[in-house]
């Protein structure tokens, strides 16, 4: 009888050293992308939890030379700006997500809305503060919070509906069938049985759109300004954590620099809270009927 | 007597012809199963008894199917409203996953704003799973989601659903192919229980199921309508070569 060898101890020694060796690579490369991260976050720590009290939360920011005050304007002109531009874009790009997603639809007309959707993903942030300032600026007379909403509702609406588009295109075909054939009227379908069923996935793309748009600052440089004081009129320009840390960061005082790295850390801080939530939402699978 | 009746039927994806000229008459309550291989064209026919087929893109329909004498292809005639008159079970079960048991059985309803009130909901939900035979197997846990279910459970659980708006038929795209052999059984006495209030399609490529279940068979090849007639007829002394050919099992 033959015996096949199917290994040597040659060939063994080698295959090992192939396996280290990929394995080598690919930790390394794990490890190179991990490391600027914790390096940022540890850095942003050190610099920004020094200059975090109460009163960075609760006062406004005081003139040069004078010692204290904080950024609760920008904390709460963030979470305006934010929360408007949500108003705006949500309903907006889930219903462009729906359209996207119903079959039967003129390929020509949802290709077209899709490239235009990943373009306007593609625009540099600055060209869409220009935008909104020649849409809502120049014809309003002024910066306003309205306009910082607007340019950010720009960027966040073609991420919604792409999002929202995947998460409706996960939903089984037969649930849209079963549905269509108990007689329910096809809008009904769309938003009761296939939409709902997404829910959780649209959401955590509508909560990844806002942690994404959250961080922005160039489109609010000259849309919502920025301001010294508390204002919540949509009419007024309205302080940002971003435009506040920019400004801060490259002026040449030392307590604004101290202030910047706190904003910094707040704002990161709150966008970490949401890609929690994330994390959670998506964490629990979408049931699929087996 | 014929509740629906199939004059010169054909059905198109793009240019591909499914169906070509189909001529056939569904009598009332009995079964009718269609069988044929993969790809004949059979579930295509059932999806066009409930204007199911022109959902897909780019498909249509040419020809009359006639429901107790009215062409459901005529001008104005609303889909969504034929839907209701016949229903339709498919192959994979697939209860709405956001849905409890009870929501599910009365979504048909719900969804389309006739439900009155709680008493008529519960009246309906418990009616449609006692006519599905899943009554008692869940009467205790109704708020449970409908995903927690069996796969045989799940497909009797659409079944409800599908009764749930009183159609007058129940098409039955393979309703079998996803569940073992307990859960089919279950099926196929329902089926049989269901045929003295309804009018019901089903199809399978499963002959032993045609066999035990349906009244009439119709047997379909490469879109056409090979033969129809008595089950007992079409499988112990079929007209047509084609037909003999494929239930010994020569092809298919």
């Amino acid at each position: 009888m033959r015996t096949i060898a199917f290994q040597t101890d040659r060939h063994r020694t080698w295959r090992k050293f192939k396996n280290a060796t990929m394995m080598g690579a690919t930790v390394a490369a794990t490890l190179a992308t991990l490391v600027p991260l914790f390096l940022v976050l540890s850095y942003l720590v050190k610099q920004g939890l020094f200059g975090i009290n109460w009163a960075f939360f609760t006062r406004l920011p005081r003139p040069v030379g004078e010692m204290g005050g904080g950024m609760g304007n920008a904390v709460l002109g963030t979470i305006e700006l934010v929360g408007l531009a949500s108003i705006l874009a949500v309903p907006l790009g889930i219903g462009t997500g729906i359209y996207l997603s119903e079959p039967g639809h003129n390929g020509t007309a949802t290709n077209v809305v899709r490239f235009a959707a990943d373009v306007l993903m593609g625009v540099p942030s600055i060209v869409v503060g220009i935008f909104a300032y020649g849409v809502v600026v120049r014809p309003m007379g002024g910066f306003s919070a309205l306009a910082g909403a607007f340019a950010l509702a720009t960027m966040m609406t073609p991420l919604v509906a792409r999002t929202a588009e995947e998460a409706l295109r996960l939903v089984p075909a037969e649930l849209r069938e079963s549905a269509l054939a108990l007689g329910i009227p096809r809008w009904r379908t769309s938003v009761s049985v296939v939409a709902r069923t997404a829910a959780r996935g649209i959401a955590t793309g509508v909560l990844l759109a806002l942690a994404r748009i959250a961080g922005e600052t160039a489109p609010l440089l000259f849309t919502a300004f920025g301001n010294q004081y508390w204002s919540t009129s949509l009419k007024q320009p309205i302080a940002a954590l971003t435009v506040q840390v920019y400004t801060y960061a490259i002026s040449p005082f030392e307590d604004w620099h101290r202030q910047a790295w706190a904003g910094a850390l707040v704002l990161t801080a709150m966008v970490l809270l949401v890609e929690a939530l994330v994390r959670l939402l998506s964490g629990r699978r979408l049931r699929v009927p087996r | 007597m014929a509740k629906m009746r199939l004059v010169r039927l054909s059905a198109y994806f793009g240019r591909t012809q499914a169906l070509k000229e189909i001529n056939l008459d569904i009598p009332e309550f009995n079964v009718t199963a269609v069988i044929g291989p993969s790809g004949c064209g059979k579930s295509t026919l059932v999806r066009c008894l409930n204007r199911m087929h022109e959902t897909v893109k780019d498909a249509r329909v040419e020809g009359e199917v006639l429901l107790d004498g009215e062409n459901i292809y005529a001008p104005g005639v609303d889909p969504v409203q034929i839907r209701w008159r016949v229903g339709m079970v498919f192959q994979k079960p697939a209860p709405f996953p956001t849905m409890s048991i009870e929501d599910n059985v009365a979504a048909g309803l719900k969804l389309n704003g006739l439900v009155r009130n709680r008493a008529e909901r519960a009246e309906i939900v418990e009616r449609s799973l006692r006519r599905a035979a899943l009554w008692d197997e869940v009467k205790d846990e109704l708020g449970k989601p409908g995903t927690s279910l069996s796969g045989g459970q799940q497909q009797r659980l659409c079944i409800a659903r599908a009764l749930a708006v009183e159609p007058e038929v129940l098409l039955m795209d393979e309703p079998c192919s996803a569940l073992d052999p307990i859960s089919t059984a279950h099926i196929e006495e329902l089926v049989l229980e269901l045929k003295s209030q309804y009018t019901i399609v089903i199809v399978t490529h499963n002959m032993q199921q045609a066999a035990r279940v349906s009244d009439f068979t119709a047997f379909v090849l490469g879109g056409v309508l090979i033969e129809f007639g008595d089950t007992k007829q079409i499988f112990t002394n079929p007209e047509q070569q084609e037909t003999e050919d494929y239930i010994t099992g020569r092809f298919g």
